[in-house]
């Protein structure tokens, strides 16, 4: 995966103007998207993920928001793009799929003339019967049964992970280089999630989609992503490739991500290890390090937030915590696991 | 235990041939009864003092019909339900509510299962007033306690939901459920709307107040991994009827039924190298 980036976001900064002050959602995020590759960006609700996402394609343009830093497709800048071009832009070349398949379709309408409409505001010259016969085709694409017969169905009629498939081929249908998934599993039950996984997998792989899935579960993440961001605050605290998040995480955030995770494959521990505390308001954010409050190993040097740099052998794996290497593989061992140790009593505050 | 007798040796719970089904009704004038939806359809399971039974299967199985029916929040179409040998099944609502005490349920969405108009005092205070077991100071001293106990502060006790995290707002609904210091706590979905760190958090005090208080927990999830870490037993439903039934390990590593096996194959499993193991396996 040496191309060159499709898609590239430097120093991204969004704030929202509130009563209560700026909202900073976004607090300097980089990073480039290749062809075919899937990014996951891993985080708690309010950790910035989801507004990443969507600044991306235009959607959080309003009159509070402040975005500043570049988002490029292609060499060209789409934070500066104008409304109208965005419009162009959005399902064309960049799509993006919700979580919540109930919402995203108008309920009064046709699941297939809705598809249909969305291919002819960007191909004017389709005919409707052409539309409606690309509309099958996805269908068939995305597995949805009996495709012909479906696509004058109602979005009541359809099921949780039917629903979902058909906002998959919505997204697919003008061919997008750049697939936004924001949870798009997270309403599904297990079964369904692994259909719709093995689904988004085969649409990389053929098509050569680069995508980004938005997610907090890292299970979700192990199955399908190439590289991880994780967030927290706003800020990304460590990224790499999957196998170095997941086999020498350097971010103690991280360490309570995955070992607040429950693994059906192993013998079950005593107690889950926890990530202590809620995430912080991002109007009354600590200073220095804001996973401080929450971090079983902070120390003096914690007062103060470092960069995003590579601390380990890696020169792409990069993480924000000021403990060495070495105290990091020591200190992220619980029960022979990676967990974050929570300090005795730390939960019964 | 309010002048209801407990047979010796009866189990906490008994449910024997539970059956729900909900009317499909058609017709302008007259409703005609042209189908039924099998929620329920004749499941049996016990749940002993102190401890937990996982209730497992995907949306649609039937699992929050079986919570609401065994609480007799609906009525059941016909089968048995037993509290400590009593039964309780199509008891008058007079009768049932001194029993309630004893049995306290936990809510999936922490966002709609609190009123947003209440305080949390209130929330929390306000089965210890219906059930007539404290007032004045006293309410507010043991719902303070309460508060701290699991993982609130006392300071809590004037604020409203809205300003809670859904964490939050779910020990809020934990600490409502406690209350009346219940022998059975029925969990539906207790952390499926949480993030996966909050989700451990809420998992360690359900495990925490089980050791201190005794609670036995029909706990419902749709996640297995989460219901093999807290429960003893694991009862796994499809379509309305349970298909399998055992203690947690051996339901998840010996699978006996084949939908139990399909439920469990595509849990994913947080380990890039074991879930590239399993692709080239197939």
């Amino acid at each position: 995966m040496s191309s060159a980036p499709l898609l590239s976001v430097s120093d991204l900064r969004v704030g929202f103007a509130t009563e209560d002050g700026i909202v900073q959602a976004v607090d300097g995020v980089s990073f480039d998207l290749r062809p075919g590759e899937v990014l996951a960006i891993v985080g708690e609700s309010g950790s910035g993920k989801s507004v990443t996402a969507q600044t991306i394609i235009g959607l959080t343009r309003a009159n509070n928001a402040r975005i500043e830093g570049a988002v490029t497709l292609d060499g060209k800048d789409l934070t500066s793009a104008s409304d109208a071009e965005m419009r162009k832009l959005r399902g064309d070349r960049v799509a993006m799929i919700f979580q919540d398949p109930m919402t995203s379709f108008n309920p009064v309408y046709r699941i297939g003339d809705q598809i249909v409409e969305a291919i002819r505001t960007h191909r004017p010259d389709t005919s409707k019967g052409a539309g409606k016969a690309r509309v099958v085709e996805l269908f068939e694409a995305v597995g949805i049964p009996n495709a012909a017969g479906r696509v004058d169905d109602y979005p009541h009629e359809f099921s949780g992970g039917m629903r979902q498939r058909a906002m998959i081929a919505m997204a697919l249908a003008l061919e997008p280089e750049v697939l936004i998934a924001d949870e798009p599993t997270t309403a599904l039950d297990v079964t369904i999630q692994a259909q719709i996984l093995d689904l988004l997998e085969e649409l990389n792989r053929e098509h050569n989609l680069a995508t980004i899935l938005i997610t907090h579960d890292l299970g979700v993440v192990a199955e399908v992503a190439d590289r991880v961001l994780v967030m927290y605050a706003g800020k990304v605290v460590e990224e790499g490739t999957l196998d170095e998040i997941f086999y020498d995480p350097q971010h103690p955030y991280t360490w309570g991500l995955l070992g607040s995770l429950t693994r059906i494959d192993r013998p079950r521990p005593h107690r889950l290890p926890q990530i202590a505390g809620s995430p912080p308001s991002l109007l009354d954010l600590p200073e220095g390090c804001p996973f401080r409050p929450r971090c079983p190993h902070e120390f003096s040097k914690c007062s103060e937030y470092p960069g995003l740099e590579a601390r380990s052998e890696a020169p792409d794996h990069r993480d924000r915590c000021w403990l060495n290497p070495e105290q990091k593989r020591e200190k992220r061992q619980v029960e022979g696991q990676i967990g974050l140790e929570a300090p005795s009593g730390a939960n019964k505050a | 235990m309010n002048g209801t007798e407990v047979k010796a040796g009866a189990p906490l719970l008994e449910v024997t041939d539970l059956v729900k089904h909900f009317p499909i009704k058609r017709g302008i004038l007259i409703d005609r009864e042209v189908d039924q939806v099998r929620a329920v359809d004749g499941i049996s399971f016990k749940v002993e003092k102190g401890e937990t039974l996982g209730l497992v299967g995907e949306s649609g199985s039937g699992k929050s019909t079986a919570c609401r029916a065994v609480l007799q929040l609906i009525k059941p179409t016909s089968g048995s339900v037993k509290f400590e040998g009593q039964e309780i099944s199509g008891l008058r609502r007079r009768r049932m509510q001194p029993l309630r005490r004893q049995m306290q349920m936990i809510f999936q969405d922490p966002y709609a299962s609190l009123n947003p108009r209440k305080r949390v005092g209130q929330i929390v205070g306000d089965p210890l007033k219906r059930q007539g077991v404290a007032s004045g100071s006293e309410l507010r001293r043991q719902v303070q306690e309460l508060l701290v106990r699991v993982g609130l502060s006392s300071e809590h006790y004037n604020r409203f939901p809205h300003e809670f995290s859904g964490g939050q707002r779910q020990r809020i609904g934990i600490a409502r459920a406690l209350s009346l210091k219940p022998k059975l706590v029925i969990c539906d979905e207790p952390v499926s709307a949480l993030d996966v760190s909050i989700q451990a958090q809420i998992v360690n005090l359900l495990d925490d107040l089980q050791d201190e208080f005794g609670l036995a927990y029909l706990f419902v999830a749709h996640d297995i991994g989460v219901v093999r870490h807290i429960s003893d037993r694991i009862a796994v439903m499809n379509e309305g009827k349970i298909v399998e039934q055992g203690t947690a390990d051996e339901v998840c590593e010996r699978p006996q039924d084949d939908y139990t096996k399909k439920l469990l194959a595509a849990v994913p499993i947080p380990d890039p190298r074991e879930s590239r193991e399993r692709v080239r396996n197939g």
